[in-house]
């Protein structure tokens, strides 16, 4: 019989996430929690499954201790497969080189025959620092109707923001004419989303080139898209319309975790068509007896104190008299009598203790300058101590 | 620890908790929030080292069928063991089988194939949290031929219930079948346990007689040759035996001590859905209560127990209540002492009232 799979996914999920600070001291971005109890990287995988793609390869490189674990053998996914599946792929050692990945590109090319062994048609490459809900089979389709050799899954963005993102310059008929990586002054506000299908042969013949290629940065939009448009190949852009957020940095994972909140929230995990899997924990109930309003709690959480416009992870416990506003709690928390917690993002396995002082009102953090606009970060497993008061906008990575 | 394996009755005296047991046996009865009753004996037996148990069923098993699965939640999807259904047996008679020595016919096969040296025999009627190695240790220390575990609490009329005296030694002295005693009495918890030779030699013999009750013609004459233990569970010992207490063991989980007891140092494995976590809007106001994963608040809650994708909508007032999976809450309600079994739809403004001894019950997949 033969044995092959029309689309193979390849989920970058190597980057370091320096953006985010302590919160990737340990642990590599696609592994940072999200939304009360999931990671990032539930997002791409769970798309997969829901697209109908069951053969993922998940390339590390930076802490990849906790991503391991957690993706295991990709059961909560249904991506335990005999044939095909989630393969966490992770630099190795070779006769001629051994080399770590080096680049997008690179840590594509490295892992050519991983993709081999299913003979793929197509080949989808994803970055696993995103959150949205999308149908990767309508893109796949988009790409064979159009008989493309790449496509770019693109959407708008406000202009003023346009120059964060690679920008692609589109003909009426969709097609790409331009590719530009951050550009200082944008063409147009069609940012790629980090989203590409390919044509298996073609990919892999441009990754074989631009490994060959001394000058090249080896990535995919520096290097490979701009060689591929320059040598004539098909190149088409493929409209995302929904809900997207790159959660790169401190500001923007608080806004997609507060983007949950309400009964019509700006992003919705109620969604019995597109389901997001996670390892969901094995955690009772929330014990809930405090004053909670507009908040998001997880299983597991006891909530005694004050909870407002929060979202709180698996496994928190918010004592009496505790108040936690405007914040994101990743899990396994304690937040002790009489502490306060304003405008913060606190990593898993922390302790405040009692009538410690976190953050400022977000009215009053949002002047304070810095890194995080306000909002204060403490990272995994540390301990605020009886009374101690952290500053709007600090960053802490160990106990104070 | 010594090698054992596990029997768990998953449908023994159903017809007690006949509200519940409809569409399901009493091991799928929901308790807690998110759990199966069956999750408590199956978990016990899995954080004692256990890895291969038989689910004798009966009828209605789609239920737990389905709740179960291969066992993987449980860590007893195995080459070796694992979880294995044990169906009913059926003779030439073709009726179910009636009670608890009939029902373990079908596991006989099950028995003689297991290499383990011990069985333990467990209902799924119960919570409770128990570590089987250290029972079978007494056990073995009191070179017993059976021993049989308790709980000593106040007991009621309920029914079926077995009561045993010890001697000082810890031995058996009497059991006392159907009793309806009050007061502080010692409560057979239908956990049993001894050598998986003995066992069978025992059901071989009784069975080819044509007995019938395990507790008269297995247990009572090994009571007189003097070889019968009891062990003591101490601790949290919840029982569903009838709707009421089915409803006082679930608003137990509302006092903090119980549930640390139950759900502290050890996980309770159970099978996972991927629901959202809950959200509580900013006019909702809960009050003592548990909120599964899914459940979307907008009303006013109050000692309650609401399960999974549990949907309250604004204005709404729930006190006392217990809401099963799946859920919906109309605006402007008013439940006290409700329970509702899962998929049923309360619409806007109506009012529901049932009290302690009486909760008001609402079958699965009611509009109302």
């Amino acid at each position: 019989m033969l044995r092959k799979k029309q689309c193979v996914a390849m989920l970058l999920a190597g980057g370091q996430g320096s953006r985010l600070y302590a919160l990737t001291s340990n642990i590599a971005k696609p592994a940072v929690s999200f939304g009360a109890k999931y990671r990032i990287i539930d997002f791409p995988l769970s798309n997969c499954i829901n697209s109908g793609i069951d053969t993922v390869g998940v390339l590390t490189q930076y802490q990849p201790l906790v991503l391991n674990e957690y993706v295991g053998n990709g059961q909560p996914w249904d991506l335990d497969r005999t044939f095909g599946g989630v393969h966490i792929l992770s630099p190795y050692e070779a006769k001629k080189d051994t080399s770590w990945y080096k680049g997008t590109a690179n840590a594509i090319y490295q892992n050519i025959r991983f993709m081999k062994m299913y003979d793929p048609e197509y080949v989808l490459i994803l970055s696993g620092d995103h959150i949205y809900k999308m149908d990767y089979d309508k893109m796949l389709e988009a790409h064979k109707a159009a008989g493309a050799d790449c496509t770019i899954a693109c959407m708008k963005v406000p202009m003023k923001e346009a120059s964060r993102f690679g920008i692609l310059n589109t003909n009426p008929d969709g097609t790409i004419y331009e590719f530009e990586e951050k550009p200082k002054q944008p063409k147009s506000d069609l940012a790629s989303m980090g989203i590409y299908i390919f044509t298996a042969s073609k990919l892999f013949k441009y990754l074989e080139l631009d490994e060959q290629n001394p000058d090249s940065e080896k990535d995919f939009g520096k290097n490979v898209l701009p060689a591929m448009l320059n040598a004539g190949e098909k190149m088409y852009s493929y409209r995302f319309e929904g809900y997207w957020k790159d959660v790169g940095t401190i500001t923007s994972l608080l806004e997609a975790n507060m983007d949950l909140l309400g009964t019509v929230p700006n992003f919705e995990l109620r969604d019995d068509d597109r389901v997001i899997h996670s390892r969901s924990p094995l955690a009772p109930p929330a014990y809930v007896t405090g004053e909670v309003s507009n908040s998001m709690i997880a299983n597991g959480c006891e909530v005694e104190g004050s909870v407002i416009n929060s979202v709180i992870g698996t496994g928190c416990v918010i004592e009496k008299g505790a108040v936690v506003k405007d914040s994101v709690l990743m899990g396994n928390t304690v937040i002790k009598a009489g502490a306060q917690v304003n405008y913060s993002i606190i990593d898993e396995e922390v302790t405040v203790c009692k009538k410690a002082v976190v953050g400022v009102a977000k009215s009053e953090a949002a002047k304070v300058e810095g890194k995080t606009g306000g909002i204060t970060v403490l990272g995994r497993g540390i301990t605020v101590s009886d009374g101690a008061n952290v500053a709007a906008g600090e960053i802490v990575d160990r106990d104070v | 620890m010594s090698s054992t394996v596990g029997v768990i009755f998953t449908s023994i005296n159903d017809e007690h908790v006949a509200e519940l047991t409809k569409v399901r046996s009493k091991g799928s009865i929901p308790y807690g929030g998110r759990y199966r009753l069956v999750d408590f004996v199956l978990s016990n037996m899995v954080n004692s080292g256990i890895t291969t148990v038989g689910m004798l069923t009966k009828n209605n098993y789609q239920s737990l069928m389905d709740h179960l699965g291969s066992g993987k939640e449980w860590d007893l999807a195995r080459k070796e063991g694992g979880l294995i259904l044990l169906p009913p047996y059926s003779d030439e008679s073709e009726i179910l089988y009636t009670n608890r020595l009939e029902g373990l016919k079908g596991a006989m096969a099950f028995l003689k194939k297991a290499k383990e040296d011990f069985v333990v025999l467990a209902d799924s009627d119960s919570v409770y949290k128990l570590d089987y190695s250290k029972v079978i240790e007494e056990h073995i220390a009191n070179n017993a031929d059976i021993t049989m575990v308790y709980h000593e609490h106040e007991c009621g009329d309920s029914p079926a219930y077995i009561l045993m005296d010890t001697d000082g030694d810890g031995k058996v002295k009497s059991i006392d079948i159907n009793a309806k005693g009050k007061g502080l009495r010692k409560h057979y918890i239908n956990v049993f346990v001894a050598r998986t030779t003995y066992l069978l030699s025992l059901l071989q013999k009784v069975i080819a007689r044509g007995l019938t009750s395990f507790s008269k013609d297995i247990i009572l004459p090994a009571i007189k040759t003097g070889s019968v233990y009891a062990y003591k569970l101490e601790g949290y010992y919840g029982n569903v035996d009838s709707l009421q207490s089915f409803y006082k063991s679930n608003m137990d989980l509302l006092d903090k001590d119980i549930r640390s007891e139950i759900f502290g140092g050890r996980d309770v494995y159970t099978k996972v859905n991927d629901a959202p976590p809950a959200k509580i809007t900013a006019t909702a106001n809960v009050k003592n209560s548990l909120v599964h994963d899914g459940c979307l608040i907008e009303g006013t809650v109050e000692n309650c127990i609401l399960f999974r994708n549990v949907i309250v909508r604004e204005g709404a007032h729930l006190k006392n209540c217990i809401i099963m999976s799946e859920n919906f809450i109309g605006e402007d309600c008013n439940l006290s002492y409700v329970v509702t079994d899962k998929d049923c739809a309360i619409s806007s403004g109506v009012t529901l009232a049932g009290c302690e001894q009486k909760p008001y019950f609402v079958n699965k997949g009611s509009r109302i």
